[in-house]
């Protein structure tokens, strides 16, 4: 797959699995996402205050019928430590795409601390978290989350690696 | 000793509603809605009124959730009235879903705080909005575009007429007195109990 046609891809992916939602904290690295979604009539885009208010909403959206994704750069792990309680104690199917920094090749020292922090973060919310680290892993880690999500109701983050992004030029 | 002062803009007036009249009073038919409930006195007494409906999702942690709940259920069930009903505490926890919300302005939400001014689970402290921080004025502000303060026995009616008929995304700010909400309901609510009920009876 063409290095910039994933972006694309992963939203295709979604649509064609039912995700109606789709809720975010603007970030670069999901600029094609949210400007789709923003495009599309079939869905709510939905920008958030902090990344906390997209748990919620997720699980409302289960609760009404219809699927929902996060979108979030890593930074915003770090406000949904607590509402993610809710998808845990809950067992809400939950899914994540979180765009990495504070890693490979990072230039701003203040992304280092969460962006290390995350996987660790996830995991002991209980969420299971899956590495794109290239192009052609992007739409399989999406495609295995979608389905560990909404088939098997697990909560379950790709992350994005900055590798994958590329890290922002400052 | 430290104290904390009221806002010298403060401008409502002393609350004197009880609660555990209040609410029942404000929500006529609760079989109407779906419904999501904060925790902790909101989802005991909403729970009791409803005789603990499955089309209720009460909370009993994840402070913060239940307006943000309520918005990706009203997304999802347009054809539904959806109902959250949480306190001030709970609401100013994440007091920017009101702003993300009324973005949305899904036309089938009512939020309704039950605002006692207070951090009553936890030993009664001076929430912000006792010290007179203005939620009716946070979530005007928002651009939500119905507004209603309920203060007293006098503004009850147009608030159920607007719980009742519905006219488009409508904050309620129903302020008591601080005191105890109605406890008769589930002693623990059990978060994926709450879910596999509300689904199933909803979505079958």
């Amino acid at each position: 797959m063409a290095e910039e046609s994933w972006p694309g891809a992963v939203y295709d992916l979604l649509r064609a699995h039912g995700v109606t939602q789709f809720c975010y904290v603007p970030d670069a690295g999901h600029k094609v996402l949210i400007d789709r979604s923003l495009a599309d009539p079939d869905v709510h885009s939905v920008p958030l205050t902090t990344e906390e208010e997209g748990v919620a909403m997720v699980a409302g959206a289960d609760l009404g019928g219809q699927r929902a994704v996060l979108l979030m750069q890593s930074s915003g792990v770090g406000n949904c430590i607590n509402m993610l309680s809710l998808t845990q104690g809950g067992r809400f199917p939950f899914l994540t795409l979180v765009s990495m920094r504070g890693e490979f090749g990072e230039g701003n020292p203040w992304q280092f601390a969460m962006g290390q922090a995350v996987e660790r973060v996830l995991k002991a919310m209980g969420v299971i978290v899956l590495r794109a680290e290239q192009p052609a892993d992007v739409v399989p880690c999406v495609s295995a989350a979608i389905t560990m999500a909404f088939q098997s109701g697990q909560q379950v983050a790709v992350l994005l690696t900055q590798r994958l992004i590329g890290a922002k030029k400052f | 000793m430290a104290r904390l002062s009221k806002l010298q803009t403060a401008s409502l007036p002393d609350a004197v509603l009880d609660r555990r009249q209040a609410v029942p009073a404000l929500i006529e038919r609760p079989g109407d809605f779906l419904m999501v409930a904060g925790l902790a006195g909101t989802a005991w007494e909403l729970s009791a009124l409803t005789h603990e409906s499955p089309s209720l999702f009460g909370l009993g942690g994840a402070m913060g959730a239940a307006p943000m709940m309520g918005l990706g259920l009203a997304l999802a069930q347009p054809k539904r009235r959806v109902l959250v009903a949480t306190g001030d505490g709970e609401l100013l926890m994440n007091v920017g879903a009101l702003a993300t919300i009324a973005l949305q302005n899904p036309p089938n939400l009512t939020i309704i705080c039950v605002d006692n001014g207070h951090y009553g689970e936890t030993g009664n402290q001076d929430s912000h909005t006792g010290l007179g921080v203005r939620l009716d004025v946070i979530a005007a502000g928002c651009g939500f575009p119905v507004v209603h303060v309920i203060n007293t026995e006098a503004e009850m009616a147009e608030g159920r007429r607007l719980v009742r008929e519905g006219g488009g995304l409508t904050f309620i700010l129903l302020r008591v007195k601080e005191g105890p909400a109605t406890h008769d309901g589930k002693k623990n609510l059990v978060p994926h109990i709450e879910r596999d009920r509300f689904r199933a009876a909803l979505l079958g």
